[in-house]
């Protein structure tokens, strides 16, 4: 550093630049803002990085692609290299897949680091996402930036469809049908969406290109302007810590951003990219051309989309049998239309969770020191029913395999499903809230009486007591920092008058805060102190 | 920006007015302040300190050696004559190159950071989000200058033409997205009729050749297409209309003993001695329905495992479905061979609106 120092003051190279750059774009007022922003450190803050940094690897492999693949539905004989498929028609799309495979070199590589990248991509916003709701990251002022992150989230998923149909193939053709089936069933509008989507009949010859439009330009370009707005809104907020010794609401702590915060994070980049290339390079993914280009007649048996859209097959395959109505001349499909408002509806409920919880609670201060999620039962356990609803539904989409490889039934897989999806968010929602509550008691229990030793004494009286260890003042804070809600009653408003609005926020925070475990406060451990001298 | 904003509130009780159910607890344990800073081993000997330092330098010359090692594999496996081991062998060393090159600098530029770089905690101060009132006042100002300067709220007339003229200007650009595909009633046409017709054989796919009565054995299934649809045009150009018609005209042909089916009144003759056909396309959203079970006689479909009962006209018994497949119904012509008596009395596929 005073090396570098040294050489600038003598008026070398590095000076000139940096002086150039400043007179002319005001370098030093950028570094001297930015420089040294102070960012926390914690592992569960590397989610979101693992997810940009796997967008970034995806812009970089995607571009590799697009040099050689061509989105064109015409028919073709391949003339290629892969002996099975010689002289088979397929579409100009699937056959320069098959060239990007075979006859372009780290063509295979790339096209694997690409899709696993896209499956790490979504993957690590949605545990990004679950950090951020189980530590109450959301709260004001970074409700918006929550919306953000779920657009983030819906656009990954639009995103990896939209690729994952480009290939033609037997499985990604199906794929589409599935979708174009979906369209159809949409009251009064369906059959003309389809048709629009899909340039006429399915499958037609025009929807890879048109796919490769929404997936090389509209879609990653909406990510990016979504990652802009997403990280600005970072700078502006400055990062949330974990509560800890000298950590609070008005100060942010943790290491500068130069040099640590850039070696970390700046490293952590070429350690995604890395493991992302040493799995692509030795773990076979989508190998279309064991499927053939795309057929409508045949189809292969236990096959699975990418697993973020699981969900949503899940929730096709759950709907009931004979649910579709005929109403005079027209068929209302509820068996289709069902299962996607189960999906929007939630994909809804998850958006507005920040602004209902806030709704609750009233409170209007700045959050920037996160909850450690069982301190926040109620949230912790809405968030753990959540996931259950989702994660059944996604284990409904291998109902088939689970059956096959398990050899049971397939009707009474689907059967227990179906229950499991209404039982078990209740199931979690319980365990989960009991689980938080009795943590936190423990939690009470530590900071009052200390750690367990394991060591048994005698007293001189013949009585055996466990010595306990006195916590830290550090080590106790963490387990005392917390906010404490009450619930509260429908009070009348100024008229006089009780308002149901009143009555449900009443309600909700009774269901939120009835069962509440206060943290730890300066009478109670001096108490407890005493109480042991006297001992 | 930082002297424009009000420092975050603390939360202590002479701040509690908007912290809405929350309680405060007067006699909350105050936060004891950062922790001393703890010394690592590399900060504390120079031997560890030296080690550190070599092993980053070691990492970021492997990375070196990895990088050039990708760009020689990539040269010395030329994917000529191809075969799938050759093409895997070159993946993984191009990968493995390209991997460990990365990895290293990675890991060689965390490890510098967590062993050498000072790793003292610092702790900033937080701005509220908000402007703080003064800043707030200006900008009220400067709207209010701003609807003065151009009468914003005063000339009600070209404010509300603004709108409008905002409202409508996007339309032409959604309307040209119209021509995407044909709209209209010849949609729904196309999806009432499939390629076949009268007479037109039953074949195989996808080679195209007729299938005789007499070869559809007892428990055997065909996969069929009209013969009349052919991948190739007559001039030998691959026809483009091929996969359209396919995904409406797919049919599965099964024979079962005779005594096995349950016709409907007036549908006793679709079936031929036995054998049925039924549209393929799967009445949930479209998927072939390819998997035939023998011993029960049903259809499975293998996305979303609706299952039919071809004993009773392929009526759903489970799964999403809620439409029997469609019958096409068959007979033989002189030859022997299998013809359809006409196109599907219904629409195939996914329900769709206006069926």
């Amino acid at each position: 550093m005073s090396n570098a120092t040294a050489k600038a003051k003598k008026g070398g190279f590095l000076a000139g630049t940096a002086n150039y750059l400043d007179e002319r774009v005001g370098v030093a007022g950028i570094l001297k803002e930015f420089g040294r922003k102070v960012f926390p450190d914690h592992w569960s803050f590397m989610l979101g990085e693992v997810a940009l940094y796997s967008f970034l690897v995806l812009l970089l492999s995607g571009t590799f692609l697009t040099f050689w693949f061509q989105p064109a539905m015409t028919p073709v004989i391949y003339d290629g290299v892969y002996g099975p498929l010689k002289g088979a028609s397929m579409s100009v799309a699937y056959a320069s897949t098959l060239d990007i495979s075979f006859e372009v070199r780290g063509g295979l590589l790339f096209r694997q680091i690409h899709h696993w990248s896209a499956l790490l991509f979504v993957a690590s916003a949605g545990l990004h996402m679950l950090r951020v709701f189980f530590t109450g990251a959301f709260r004001k002022p970074r409700e918006i930036n929550w919306v953000v992150g779920f657009g983030l989230f819906v656009l990954g998923m639009a995103g990896g469809f939209t690729g994952y149909s480009l290939p033609d193939d037997l499985l990604s053709g199906n794929g589409l049908r599935i979708i174009d089936g979906m369209i159809k069933g949409v009251p009064w509008i369906g059959s003309y969406i389809s048709s629009l989507l899909f340039g006429g009949e399915f499958p037609g010859e025009s929807i890879v290109a048109r796919l490769y439009s929404l997936h090389i330009m509209i879609v990653p370009a909406l990510i990016l302007v979504f990652v802009a707005i997403h990280l600005f809104t970072v700078v502006i907020h400055k990062h949330t810590h974990y509560s800890g010794p000298g950590r609070r609401d008005d100060n942010v702590v943790g290491y500068p951003l130069m040099p640590v915060y850039v070696a970390k994070a700046g490293g952590f980049f070429f350690i995604v990219f890395g493991v992302i290339a040493l799995v692509a390079a030795n773990v076979t993914i989508n190998p279309v051309w064991n499927y053939g280009g795309y057929d409508p007649s045949p189809v292969s048996a236990g096959t699975q989309p990418d697993w973020y859209i699981g969900w949503l097959d899940g929730a096709l395959r759950l709907a009931p049998t004979h649910l579709e109505f005929v109403i005079g001349h027209n068929t209302l499909s509820m068996n289709i239309l069902l299962p996607l408002v189960v999906g929007i509806l939630f994909s809804v409920l998850v958006a507005a969770y920040p602004f209902f919880e806030a709704w609750v609670t009233g409170d209007k201060r700045e959050h920037h020191v996160l909850d450690r999620p069982r301190n926040a039962p109620t949230r912790t356990a809405i968030g753990v029913a959540g996931m259950t609803f989702y994660a059944v539904l996604w284990a409904g989409a291998a109902t088939d395999l689970l059956a096959t490889n398990f050899k049971l039934s397939l009707n009474q897989v689907l059967s227990t499903m179906q229950i499991m999806l209404i039982v078990l968010p209740i199931l979690g929602y319980i365990i989960t809230k009991r689980t938080c509550l009795s943590l936190q008691r423990k939690d009470r229990e530590i900071v009052l009486h200390g750690r367990e030793t394991g060591r048994i004494i005698r007293m001189p009286h013949g009585e055996y007591i466990e010595v306990h260890e006195p916590l830290e003042e550090f080590e106790a804070w963490k387990l005392i920092d917390f906010k404490d809600y009450a619930p509260t009653l429908a009070r009348p408003n100024a008229k006089g008058k009780i308002t149901i609005r009143a009555r449900i926020r009443s309600g909700f925070s009774k269901f939120y805060f009835e069962d509440r475990v206060a943290p730890v406060n300066a009478l109670e451990l001096k108490a407890a102190h005493d109480h042991k001298e006297i001992h | 920006m930082s002297n424009s904003k009000d420092v975050v509130k603390p939360f202590d009780s002479e701040h509690d007015y908007e912290g809405g159910l929350a309680v405060i607890d007067k006699d909350a344990i105050k936060n004891p302040g950062m922790e001393p800073h703890r010394e690592r081993m590399t900060d504390k000997s120079e031997k560890h300190e030296k080690a550190a330092a070599r092993q980053v330098t070691a990492l970021f010359v492997f990375s070196m050696i990895a990088s050039a090692f990708s760009i020689y594999a990539y040269f010395a496996f030329p994917l000529s004559n191809i075969t799938m081991g050759q093409v895997r062998l070159s993946t993984l060393l191009i990968g493995a190159g390209i991997s460990f090159g990365m990895l290293a600098i990675g890991i060689g530029a965390v490890h510098w950071a967590k062993t050498l770089m000072v790793d003292n905690e610092v702790s900033e101060a937080r701005h509220q989000t908000r402007g703080s009132e003064e800043v707030r006042a200006r900008a009220v100002e400067i709207i209010n200058l701003a609807n003065q300067e151009s009468g914003f709220s005063r000339r009600k007339l070209i404010r509300r033409t603004l709108y409008g003229a905002i409202a409508l200007f996007p339309l032409p650009g959604i309307v040209l997205f119209a021509d995407l595909g044909p709209l209209g009633s010849n949609v729904e046409e196309k999806l009432r009729h499939t390629a076949w017709a009268k007479g037109t054989r039953l074949a195989k796919d996808p080679y195209g050749t007729p299938i005789k009565a007499s070869d559809v054995t007892i428990g055997s299934v065909f996969h069929v297409i009209p013969e009349t649809l052919r991948e190739r045009n007559d001039d030998g150009t691959l026809n483009s209309e091929y996969l359209n018609e396919k995904a409406k005209a797919a049919v599965l042909l099964v024979r079962v003993e005779p005594s096995v089916l349950n016709p409907s009144p007036g549908r006793e003759k679709w079936a031929y001695d036995g054998i049925v056909a039924y549209s393929k396309i799967c009445t949930h959203v479209g998927c072939p329905v390819a998997l035939y079970e023998q011993h029960t006689h049903h259809l499975l479909c293998p996305c979303h495992q609706s299952t039919f009962d071809l004993a009773n006209e392929c009526a759903v018994i489970f799964g999403p479905a809620s439409r029997p497949l469609p019958q096409l119904p068959i007979a033989v012509d002189s030859e022997g061979y299998l013809v359809a008596q006409s196109d599907f009395n219904e629409p195939v596929g996914p329900s769709f609106w206006e069926r």
